[in-house]
């Protein structure tokens, strides 16, 4: 017998509000900026591997990381920011974005980051073409003096891309989590989480570039340790909303029951995270398993994710 | 005459008469910004500014144009003028898209015969207009001038009055009698021996205590009664709201009592049973100025508040104690008279109910209640008289003796052979009304069409009613024109200015240049004696002392009435225009014509199962379907949705934003619309703003938008005294819908978002 | 220093949308979008009912996060505490669209960002916005919170007042009166 009395409570727009790409819900972004984000934290996690080790001076024990996956990143980048131009509905004036710097905004960060970390990476390229592609060499006595010069402070250039890669990797969720007016990105977690999918998938890049398998089980470890870390924070993602406000825990029943449950926990979580996790335990104990396959499964998993991310956030609100 | 078609098929005016929309999304002269240039800012109230006054809808503001690059960009109101005082109501504002619709009338059209089919074709001014007056000179020389009638809405329709005055015929009829206020304009004549008017004589602003029947001010938007509604709110006023639907009148008031439908007469009558029996109503006033309380008293013994209970759902000490609360604050208690009143054929006896009841309150005449209104004249233009003519409707009265103005609904069935024939009306003139959706059984309409031998259409768009014509006139709107001068007689006396802020578009001309034009043709051009407009404008007004230069410059100007009173004085003797020379409770009159003289409550049809009665109102942007292609109101408001209470909608498995087909008790369908599931509503009835569901394809912005309430409105309950149709009467049942094609995109859907709590 | 307000009325709002209409033609906003909207808020089940009816637009927050979060300093703040947006300095990033929890800014099909400007260029020549003065129930009032003597301040000082999501910390500056 129902013998609770429903009171309801209903908001009506009367005056038939329909902005384009804001109403029924937010559609601003659409394919182009999880894309974009994706790739920004791909190239993220490559740069950051890449001058980690050579800080570390073990170029050579990770020829793929530090020489080989570098190749990738400039095109990536590039890619990248060619969506993201393609994104802007007022593209004639992006370079408005570097006439001023505003500290207080994640979108100028990411604008500066990216302004300096692209000519940088195509530095880094650069030095290690030669020993990608070694039918190649730079013409000009000149231009293999400066590669050489700049070669000789790596070091130091590796130390400010490990920065930027960071900065590039956090920049990509911090840029989400500052809008609390999208109450599924509020969380302050999205930064390192996007950070941290990066860097995985950086790893996967180099898995699937490596030709050694000694270096393919080393980066398989530090993935594995990634996606620890990363349902960790997934689980305090969940946490986080359901112990905050009404609008968060209505966002966080999005993927408990709403329509984001399937995709997200079979594909990003299940397919994304925990498979290929398992497979790299399989190969830290000695099995032979093809490191293609959670290498590639981590790659997709990171787009689908970045896609999920985005699509959520658009779609939970305050107000009507 | 030789009809020219025996049959009178529906023509579709063609798209490349209608055009595209010039309208793209770069928005009304919006402007690019220039390459690093800093955008100026733009310059408020920039342009060209002349007076004129509006057309929407009947209450007529006057106000002013900005007009830039001979575009007119944004109308506001006139700060002196007495109807807004300097603010318009959202369809006012919105008029510049009457003038910007892309989609209205042209050219003059004329229905032609090409390879089988019925066209129209374009044709320029002197074929249209001849067309026309050969066309009302066969009628009346075969049928005399009383062959041709006049249907009229809106301020050009003047000029044809003054044609067809001029030709010898008095069949001049607006919908707006006989299918709105006619029932409480008699009610009131039978009471206090005058009509409450248009605009009424309400002093909301004064009342203390305002009592609304139906009436859903704040949705019906006529603007001052808005915002003397607001005013009065705003000061504590109690407000008592009696409908079936929770208006925004109602969201506003201190009661609001969901009545079942058709039973208002009953709570009526309980109320002025309590205020008798308790001695509450004002008994100096009533002594003084009332006969009949006696007879009164005794007729309404029996209509307690018991009584009235189970027949309107309304709580007996509901009753009680807003009966109670009226007699507070009387006389500065109005009962609102309602404006639109044709609902369920006893509706002459429901608006006495409201008289009397006004009357024990002693608000007739006194502050907060009703004024007495300035009565003012403008000498007209000198013209010969006119002819007599040699019939009218008032000789076919028999049916309805209390009518004072010819029914709308009975012009439409004196054409048809069945009811009057030989006599009957042979041609009509349609100004600014269409009839298809405004007179109800739309099928007697297209009947009587059918048997015309001439039907001219005057029209901005090309609404319902052009497509049946034989020619179509196209007028141009209110900004590109001038027209009569606006004198008005309220709580102030003003004439205002209608000038035209822009060149007419496309071919369209105004109306009085048509109905010049015509009478020239037809030997009556002495009937129009002036040259011009101007001159004609500038003769009336240096009658009263003003001149064409100075209202051009004014825009309003008041007539001044220093000795006017608006109320009656402590212990005046007034004589009122009854037989008796007072307010009757009683009307003897009635009595003798055999009809009830006190009200009585007679129970209506239910809706028999699985139907909902029908009832349909008004909503802010829009005056009916006059705006519904309105290219800046469309998009506040596209389609019309039905109000389904929430429990019924439940029953059917509706949920909110469904689209369905509603069907009534004749099977007459509209459609497909979408559900508002609300808690707004009673469970017995359903809503729908009056005006949408067009079927007109060459006006897309309404085309099939919405549900077409007056489709539905097949059956209609003719009120004895009067003849008005009640229209309240006709159920309906719900059919699922297929979701229009593109609704996302070309309707505006209104973003809900609907949270239901559970209380334990 | 000037703070512009605006105080909106529900008592007397009957939520006619001539403020959506009056600031379409004043600002000439591209037909299929609108500046500002009316909401009607509806508690109760029948027959216990009540409805607030609100007029609502950008509420040019003290501490918005649209200006805050815009990468080229398009938005910005006027006097007043008035956001505006450079239409020449926008890229068109939608940061602030997603950064609004009041959902006030769009899209202009000519590509930058636009939103409520508080008809800024009437302000500036000491006239009130267009939806003000447009109001047929007067339920609209603009003015200065920092006089002690404008209508706005008199009004807040009066009635019960509340604004739209305080917790979201914009400090917005649209009030609305039960």
């Amino acid at each position: 017998m129902n013998s609770s009395a429903m009171i309801f409570h209903e908001q009506v727009i009367t005056s038939g509000r329909m902005n384009p790409e804001i109403d029924p819900s937010l559609t601003i972004w659409g394919w182009e900026i999880p894309l974009y984000l994706y790739l920004g934290g791909l190239v993220a996690g490559i740069l950051f591997f890449s001058a980690y080790y050579v800080i570390r001076h073990r170029e050579d024990e990770y020829p793929t990381a530090v020489k080989m996956a570098p190749m990738w990143a400039p095109p990536l980048i590039v890619v990248g920011l060619g969506v993201l131009l393609l994104d802007l509905s007022h593209w004639r004036y992006f370079w408005r974005l570097y006439t001023t710097i505003h500290l207080e905004s994640p979108m100028s960060w990411g604008a500066w980051t990216l302004g300096i970390i692209t000519p940088l990476s195509f530095l880094w390229a650069a030095i290690w073409l030669e020993d990608a592609f070694p039918r190649f060499s730079w013409p000009f006595l000149w231009i293999k003096g400066v590669i050489n010069t700049i070669r000789y402070f790596r070091v130091a250039l590796a130390w400010l891309i490990l920065v930027l890669a960071v900065l590039l990797g956090v920049y990509t969720g911090i840029l989400l989590s500052a809008f609390n007016a999208r109450p599924f990105w509020n969380s302050g977690i999205l930064g390192p989480l996007f950070l941290v999918s990066g860097l995985s998938t950086g790893t996967a890049w180099v898995m699937l570039l490596a030709r050694s398998h000694g270096e393919r089980e080393h980066f398989s470890r530090i993935d594995l340790m990634l996606i620890g870390i990363e349902l960790f924070m997934i689980v305090h993602l969940f946490m986080g909303f359901f112990s905050s406000t009404e609008v968060h825990v209505e966002a966080a029943k999005l993927f408990l029951g709403g329509p984001y449950t399937a995709p997200f926990w079979v594909l990003v979580v299940g397919l994304g995270l925990v498979t290929p996790a398992l497979i790299e335990l399989l190969e830290v104990a000695r099995q032979k398993v093809p490191v293609q396959v959670p290498a590639a499964l981590v790659l997709v998993g990171g787009l689908v994710l970045r896609f999920i991310v985005l699509d959520a956030g658009l779609g939970s609100r305050w107000l009507y | 005459m030789a009809r020219q078609f025996t049959r009178r098929e529906f023509i579709k005016i063609s798209s490349a008469v209608a055009g595209t929309a010039a309208l793209g999304a770069s928005g009304i002269g919006c402007r690019m910004p220039a390459f690093l240039r800093d955008e100026p800012l733009p310059i408020p109230d920039s342009g060209v500014r002349t007076p004129t006054w509006c057309e929407i809808c009947f209450w007529q503001c006057a106000g002013w144009v900005y007009t830039e690059n001979g575009v007119p960009q944004k109308i506001v109101g006139n700060e002196i003028d007495p109807h807004c005082y300097g603010r318009f109501c959202p369809r006012g504002t919105g008029g510049i898209g009457a003038y910007l619709d892309d989609q209205r009338l042209r050219t003059p059209l004329i229905r032609v015969e090409e390879r089988g089919k019925q066209v129209f074709r374009e044709a320029t001014w002197e074929e249209a207009l001849d067309k026309v007056a050969d066309g009302i000179r066969q009628v009346c020389d075969r049928y005399g001038p009383e062959g041709i009638a006049l249907f009229s809405h809106g301020s050009g329709g003047g000029y044809f009055k003054h044609l067809l005055h001029a030709l010898g015929s008095n069949n001049i009829t607006a919908p707006s009698y006989g299918q709105c206020r006619g029932p409480r304009e008699e009610a009131y004549a039978m009471t206090f021996g005058e009509t409450v008017g248009s605009p009424e004589r309400t002093d909301l602003e004064n009342a203390h205590c305002i009592v609304l029947i139906g009436s859903h001010i704040g949705e019906n938007m006529h603007n001052l009664q808005v915002q003397e509604f607001s005013n009065a709110v705003s000061n504590g006023a109690s407000v008592i709201v009696v409908d079936p639907r929770f208006s925004t009148a109602a969201s506003k008031a201190k009661w609001w009592l969901p009545i079942r439908p058709a039973t208002d007469i009953a709570l009526l009558l309980a109320w002025i049973h309590v205020l008798i029996e308790e001695g509450l109503y004002d008994q100096d006033y009533v002594a003084r100025y009332c006969t009949g309380l006696e007879e009164l008293r005794a007729a309404v013994a029996a209509n307690t508040p018991e009584w009235a209970y189970p027949i309107t759902t309304i709580k007996p000490h509901t009753i009680r104690e807003t009966a109670r609360e009226m007699a507070r604050y009387a006389p500065a208690t109005l009962v609102h008279p309602g404006r639109f009143s044709a609902w369920y054929g006893d509706d002459t006896q429901r608006a006495r109910a409201n008289a009397i009841l006004n009357a024990l309150l002693g608000s007739w005449g006194r502050k907060g209640g009703f004024y007495v209104p300035i009565k003012t004249k403008v000498p007209k233009y000198p013209h010969p008289a006119y002819p007599e003519g040699k019939s009218t409707w008032r000789e076919h009265p028999e049916q309805y003796p209390l009518a004072t103005s010819a029914l709308a609904d009975g012009v439409c069935d004196a054409s048809i052979p069945s009811v009057r024939g030989e006599e009957r009306i042979r041609g009509w003139l349609v100004y600014g009304t269409n009839l298809p959706m405004t007179l109800p059984q739309p099928a007697r309409t297209y009947e009587a069409i059918q048997h015309l031998d001439l039907l001219v259409a005057i029209d901005l768009m090309p609404a319902e009613i052009t497509g049946w014509a034989d020619v179509v006139l196209p007028e141009c709107s209110y900004l590109e024109r001038y027209d009569d001068l606006r004198i008005t007689a309220t709580r102030n006396a003003t004439i205002a200015l209608r000038m035209p802020a822009a060149e007419p578009r496309f071919q369209s001309k105004p109306g009085w240049w048509m109905a010049k034009e015509i009478a020239n043709r037809l030997d009556l051009g002495h009937y129009f004696p002036w040259a011009t407009i101007e001159e004609y404008l500038d003769t009336r007004l240096k009658g009263i002392g003003s001149s064409l230069a100075e209202m051009q410059r004014v825009g309003v100007k008041e007539i001044p009435t220093p000795d006017h009173r608006f109320y009656f004085a402590a212990g005046e003797a007034i004589q009122f225009a009854t037989p008796s020379g007072k307010i009757e409770l009683y009307s003897a009159q009635l009595a003798a014509m055999g009809f009830d003289p006190v009200p009585r409550y007679t129970a209506h049809p239910e809706p028999p199962p699985g139907y909902y009665r029908l009832l349909f109102g008004r909503t802010p942007t829009h005056t009916f379907g006059r705006t519904t292609n309105n290219p800046i109101l469309c998009d506040t408001m596209r389609e019309n949705e039905v109000w389904i209470a929430r429990n019924v909608a439940k029953l059917w498995g509706i949920k909110n934003g469904d689209y369905l087909t509603l069907r009534n008790q004749d099977g007459a369908t509209a459609g497909p619309v979408r559900a508002k599931v609300t808690e707004r509503i009673r469970h017995d009835c359903v809503f729908l703003v009056h005006g949408f569901g067009h079927s007109q394809p060459q006006m897309p912005r309404s085309y099939r938008q919405g549900a077409n309430d007056s489709a539905l409105v097949t059956r209609v309950n003719v009120d004895p005294l009067m003849g008005a149709t009640g229209m309240r009467v006709n159920f309906v049942t719900f059919e699922p819908a297929a979701t229009p094609a593109g609704t996302v995109e070309t309707a505006r859907n209104q973003a809900v978002r609907v949270v239901e709590r559970e209380v334990v | 220093m000037a703070r512009y307000a605006m105080v909106v009325d529900t008592r007397r709002c009957v939520g006619c949308a001539d403020c959506v209409v009056a600031c379409q033609t004043e600002n000439r906003v591209p037909l299929g979008y609108c500046r500002d909207w009316i909401v009607q808020d509806t508690w109760g089940t029948f027959p216990e009912l009540k409805t607030e009816i609100r007029s609502e637009r950008c509420n040019h927050c003290n501490n918005s996060p649209c200006v805050r979060c815009c990468p080229t300093g398009a938005s910005h703040i006027v006097e007043g505490g008035i956001v505006l947006v450079t239409h020449n300095k926008c890229i068109g990033c939608k940061a602030c669209i997603a950064a609004c929890p009041y959902d006030a800014r769009y899209v202009h099909p000519d590509g930058y960002i636009d939103k409520c400007t508080f008809c800024v260029h009437r302000v500036r020549a000491g006239k009130h916005p267009a939806c003000v003065e447009v109001c047929p129930t007067h339920c609209l009032t603009f003015g200065d919170l920092s006089d002690p003597n404008s209508d706005v301040t008199t009004l807040l000082r009066t009635r019960v007042s509340k604004t739209l999501i305080p917790q979201a910390g914009t400090q917005p500056q649209l009030y609305f009166l039960s």
